[in-house]
């Protein structure tokens, strides 16, 4: 009798623990958000603002103009970079070569990187970058623009950029940030560390599939 | 008898002597490579990469033991006061600049040169901290 509890003891321990695989979770939506209540056919209703990457303009490494509406219904992953960085870009970008392997066949993906120094990075600069680099088309963008303007996006990014620190370097945070069609933020990653761009890149499998990803064109 | 007792003591002296001595020079080997390994990880991994296969065209690898070979008594110059132009590595040209590893001590810098030196399919054996200072009184 003892030994039938203790079973059951076990089995009800061991279900309890078992992960749901059947059902795929979501990706978050990060970033503030604001209850909007709106009145729509004489009713009450409440509706979850999130904040969004605002309009911006910037110039790629072919010095064509990208704008916030190059980039509608398309899914990206944005980072903030330097082609003279003597510290974390090359293992960024290291990294994010893996990234742009996957998904350069899918022209609803694209990969943007913004310099933070625009003073050195021109845009034969950057292209000379891409082209060592290996990369090639329109998956993966090097952006130009003025400092202000990068600097400002950087925030919309919750990325954190300074011009110099005592030793004058740059310095800037080394993640990759995941935004949706919808220009919401969906995850940011380490892009210094590989298992971390492994988890992005299963990441935006599973963001390609969410109904509102499919819907949105 | 005797005589085959003598023989067997000194043939076992000898051997001895020659272990003794291999070990020891492996001791200094394995204390210049894990300390390299340290050093590696912390001021050269970034670019280079875990394998030291370099990034495409834009950061040479460290596997090209020939380069390794012809150059071995720059390479700490290269380390200490950084590397700027062209170069040809593995049958490739780069263009760039290796910034300086100014805050690395002589020792260091034998000790991260040993570990790349020995790894990536390079074999070169021990640079050590006299070779690196003679080196060092050459820099161009």
């Amino acid at each position: 009798m003892k030994n039938i509890i203790c079973a059951l003891i076990i089995i009800a321990f061991y279900s309890a623990c078992k992960p749901g695989n059947s059902t795929t979770t979501a990706l978050p939506i990060l970033g503030n958000r604001e209850p909007v209540t709106k009145t729509v056919d004489g009713k009450q209703v409440t509706d979850t603002v999130y904040s969004t990457i605002p309009a911006f303009k910037f110039v790629n490494q072919y010095a064509d103009t990208i704008s916030n509406k190059s980039l509608d219904d398309k899914i990206y992953v944005a980072d903030f970079f330097f082609t003279t960085c003597p510290s974390i870009c090359p293992v960024m970008h290291r990294n994010m070569l893996n990234v742009y392997k996957e998904f350069k066949a899918d022209d609803n993906f694209r990969i943007i990187s913004h310099t933070i120094d625009p003073k050195y990075d021109t845009v034969p600069v950057l292209k000379k970058y891409a082209d060592k680099l290996g990369i090639s088309g329109n998956t993966w963008w090097l952006l130009h623009g003025t400092k202000e303007e990068t600097y400002q996006i950087a925030k919309n990014y919750l990325v954190s950029v300074q011009e110099k620190n005592p030793q004058g370097e740059y310095i800037h945070d080394g993640y990759f940030i995941l935004v949706d069609k919808q220009k919401r933020l969906r995850g940011t990653y380490d892009g210094t560390d590989p298992a971390q761009v492994t988890k992005l890149i299963a990441d935006i499998k599973t963001l390609k599939i969410e109904p509102d990803q499919v819907n949105a064109k | 008898m005797k005589l085959a007792f003598i023989t067997g003591i000194g043939l076992l002296f000898i051997m001895t002597v020659v272990v003794s001595c291999q070990s020891e020079d492996q001791v200094e080997f394995n204390r210049y490579y894990s300390g390299g390994s340290v050093l590696y990880l912390a001021h050269c991994q970034n670019c280079h990469g875990e394998k030291g296969e370099g990034l495409q065209a834009l950061i040479p690898p460290l596997t090209d033991t020939v380069f390794l070979k012809q150059n071995r008594s720059s390479l700490a110059c290269y380390l200490k006061n950084g590397l700027k132009g062209k170069l040809s590595i593995a049958g490739r040209e780069f263009e760039g600049e290796m910034p300086a590893a100014a805050d690395l001590s002589p020792i260091e810098v034998a000790k991260v040169l040993t570990y790349i030196t020995n790894s990536f399919g390079n074999k070169a054996g021990v640079i050590n901290l006299q070779q690196v200072q003679a080196d060092l009184k050459n820099c161009k």
